[in-house]
C-alpha cells in the first residue's frame, strides 16, 4: 500500500470526479450501490426467490379456481381469474416487501447497519436502495404470475410497454411497502415483535384493496380505507396494463401520481427514522 | 497533533448516564485504548465518535470537525469496525470491499488496486472470492479492518476487536493492528475489556468505569501514578476503578456481548 502514490492519483482523479460530488448525482450513485449490494446477495443465493413461487400458485390455482366456479364476485366482462391475477401479483410483491424490516433488524443485530450509517452515504440512498431491491425481488414474482396466467389462459397484454409499465408499478408498490416495513422495524427493533406486526399489517392491506374483489361490493367503511390504501392504486394500474381490455377505475395517471407521491413521502420519512436503528 | 478531543462528553439514556462528562484527547499515531468492564460506556463513546449517537451534552471534535455540526465531514475521515462480526456473510470478501469502495467514492481506476492491496495486507488474498460465511472469526475481523481502511481514514475505531476470537485469531488481529500503526502512522482508538489486549496493543489508555474516565495516559504513566512502575495492568485498573474488571456490566453491555457471541457462532 503506497499511500503517497495513491493520494497523487486521487488528486488527478479529483478534477474529473468533481461532478460526482453534486448531491443529486451522489444520491443516485449511492442508491445504485445499495441496490447492487442486494442484487449480488440474490445472485449468491437465489433459493429465496424459488421458495416464493408457492404462494401465488396457491392463490391462483386453489382460491382463484374455486371462486371462479362459484361466480360469486361480479367482475364485469372479465373472468374472475383474469380479475384476480394482477391482485395476486401485487399481493406477492406486498408480502416480499412487508417483511423487509426483518432484514433491517437482522442487519442491526449483525452490526452491518452501523457501518453504513457511519459512512458518508446519504441516508435517503440507504433507504431507497433497499426499497428498489425489494422491487427487483418483486419482478421475480411477476415472472411467476405471468407464467401461471398464461397456463390458465388468461388474456394477457404482452406489449412491451405494458410489461414495462407493470414493472414500474411493481417497483413503486415495493418501495412504498418495504419502506413502510423499514420504518416499523426502526421503531420496534426486535425481530419477534416485528414478526407479529408484519402479520398484522399484511392482511388488512390485502383485504382492504381491490385485489380479489372490486371495491364497489365492499361496505362503505371498508371502501374509505381502500381508497387511502396505496395497494388499491397499484392493483388498478397493474390490472389495466396486465390483462387485455381491463379497464382502469382511477386512470393510469392518477394511479401513478398517488403511488409516486406516497413513495417520495415514505422514503423521506424512512430516511429520517432509519438512523434510529443504530441507537 | 491532536486528532480527537472530547469536552464534557455525556450520553444519557433515560435515567442511566452511560457516558459521564468525559474529557479525552488523542494524538495522531496513538493506539488509544478505552479500557473497562462491560457497561462502562465504551461502546456508547464509540457510537458517538462515529456519528451513530448524538451526545446529550458536550462535544467531540475529530480532525477539527464537530461530530454534531459536521457529521458528513467526520464520516469521510473515520473508519469503524463495530463489535459484532459484521461483514456480510452472503457476499464474498472481495464484494464486501467493493461495495464499500463504491460507498466511499474510490475512483474506479484505482479501486481494484486498493482493494487487492488491502486484501493482501490483511492476508486474505487467497480467500477473497469465497463467501464470507465460510470465513473464520479472525478472517472476518481482518476483512472488516480492510473494509474500514479503503478510504484512507485519519482515524480508525475498533470496538472490542478481538471479542469472541480464539487466541490464535486474536494474535493475528493484534499483529495487523500494530502493523497498521507502525507502517502507516494510523491513529487507532479501540475499546477492550481484556487487560492483555490493553497491555500488548495500546500506547495510551483511558480507564473507564461506570461511564467516567477515571485515569488516562501511557501505560508507564498510569503505573507510575498508581504508585508502582512494575504493577500489572489488572492492579492498575483496580487501583483507579476501585473494582476488578470482571465485576460490573449492566444489561445493555451484556446483551451486546451475547449478540456478538451469537454472531460468531452463526458465522462458524
Amino acid at each position: 500500500m503506497d499511500s503517497e502514490k495513491f493520494q497523487k492519483q486521487d488528486k488527478q482523479q479529483e478534477d474529473l470526479d468533481n461532478w460526482k460530488k453534486w448531491p443529486i448525482i451522489n444520491f443516485i450513485t449511492k442508491t445504485l450501490v445499495i441496490t447492487e449490494l442486494e442484487i449480488r446477495k440474490l445472485k449468491h443465493d437465489p433459493t429465496e426467490l424459488i421458495s416464493r413461487v408457492i404462494q401465488p400458485i396457491m392463490w391462483l390455482l386453489i382460491f382463484g379456481e374455486v371462486l371462479a366456479h362459484a361466480r360469486a364476485i361480479p367482475t364485469g366482462h372479465m373472468s374472475y381469474l383474469a380479475f384476480m391475477a394482477p391482485g395476486v401479483l401485487a399481493q406477492s410483491v406486498l408480502f416480499v416487501s412487508i417483511f423487509y424490516g426483518i432484514a433491517v433488524i437482522w442487519e442491526r443485530d449483525l452490526g452491518i447497519v452501523y457501518k453504513f450509517l457511519s459512512s458518508p452515504a446519504p441516508r435517503t440512498s440507504l433507504v431507497l436502495g433497499k426499497a428498489i431491491s425489494a422491487g427487483i425481488r418483486g419482478f421475480s414474482q411477476a415472472i411467476i404470475v405471468y407464467i401461471l396466467a398464461l397456463l390458465l389462459k388468461i388474456p394477457l397484454n404482452l406489449n412491451i410497454w405494458a410489461l414495462l409499465g407493470v414493472l414500474i408499478f411493481i417497483l413503486l408498490g415495493a418501495i412504498i411497502f418495504s419502506t413502510f416495513s423499514l420504518i416499523i422495524a426502526c421503531i420496534v427493533k426486535v425481530r419477534e415483535r416485528f414478526m407479529g406486526i408484519g402479520q398484522l399489517l399484511t392482511m388488512p392491506l390485502f383485504f382492504a384493496s381491490n385485489a380479489i374483489y372490486p371495491i364497489a361490493i365492499m361496505p362503505r367503511w371498508l371502501q374509505i380505507f381502500s381508497h387511502v390504501n396505496p395497494l388499491t392504486y397499484e392493483i388498478d394500474a397493474i390490472r389495466h396494463l396486465m390483462v387485455l381490455n381491463a379497464p382502469s377505475v382511477y386512470g393510469l395517471g392518477k394511479d401513478f401520481g398517488v403511488l409516486l407521491l406516497a413513495s417520495i413521502i415514505i422514503v423521506w420519512i424512512g430516511s429520517k427514522i432509519y438512523p434510529n436503528i443504530a441507537t | 497533533m491532536i486528532i480527537l478531543q472530547t469536552e464534557q462528553l455525556t450520553k444519557q439514556f433515560g435515567k442511566l448516564i452511560a457516558v459521564n462528562h468525559v474529557d479525552i484527547s488523542v494524538q495522531r499515531g496513538e493506539i488509544f485504548g478505552l479500557l473497562g468492564p462491560n457497561g462502562a460506556g465504551k461502546t456508547t463513546m464509540l457510537k458517538m465518535f462515529t456519528t451513530l449517537l448524538s451526545p446529550s451534552f458536550g462535544t467531540v471534535k475529530i480532525s477539527g470537525f464537530d461530530i454534531v455540526k459536521q457529521p458528513n465531514k467526520v464520516r469521510q475521515i473515520i473508519g469503524y469496525v463495530p463489535q459484532m462480526l459484521s461483514a456480510d456473510g452472503t457476499l464474498t470478501g472481495y464484494e464486501n470491499l467493493l461495495i464499500f469502495a463504491k460507498i466511499y467514492d474510490l475512483p474506479a481506476k484505482t479501486r481494484e488496486k486498493r482493494i487487492w492491496e488491502l486484501l493482501e495486507l490483511m492476508n486474505l488474498k487467497d480467500s477473497a472470492n469465497f463467501l464470507v460465511r465460510t470465513y473464520s472469526g479472525g478472517m472476518i475481523r481482518r476483512l472488516e479492518i480492510a473494509q474500514s481502511l479503503l478510504h484512507q481514514p485519519h482515524i480508525l475505531f475498533l470496538d472490542e476487536p478481538t471479542v469472541g476470537l480464539d487466541p490464535i485469531a486474536r494474535q493475528t488481529v493484534w499483529d495487523r493492528i500494530i502493523h497498521l500503526s507502525k507502517e502507516y502512522d494510523l491513529t487507532i482508538i479501540l475499546t477492550t475489556h481484556y487487560m492483555e489486549e490493553a497491555e500488548n496493543l495500546c500506547t495510551h489508555l483511558a480507564i473507564m468505569h461506570l461511564g467516567k474516565v477515571v485515569a488516562q495516559g501511557t501505560q508507564k504513566e498510569l503505573k507510575k501514578s498508581a504508585g508502582d512502575p512494575d504493577m500489572s495492568m489488572d492492579k492498575v485498573f483496580s487501583h483507579y476503578a476501585g473494582a476488578e474488571i470482571e465485576i460490573g456490566g449492566n444489561i445493555h453491555g451484556l446483551r451486546e456481548i451475547s449478540e456478538t457471541r451469537q454472531t460468531a457462532r452463526r458465522l462458524g
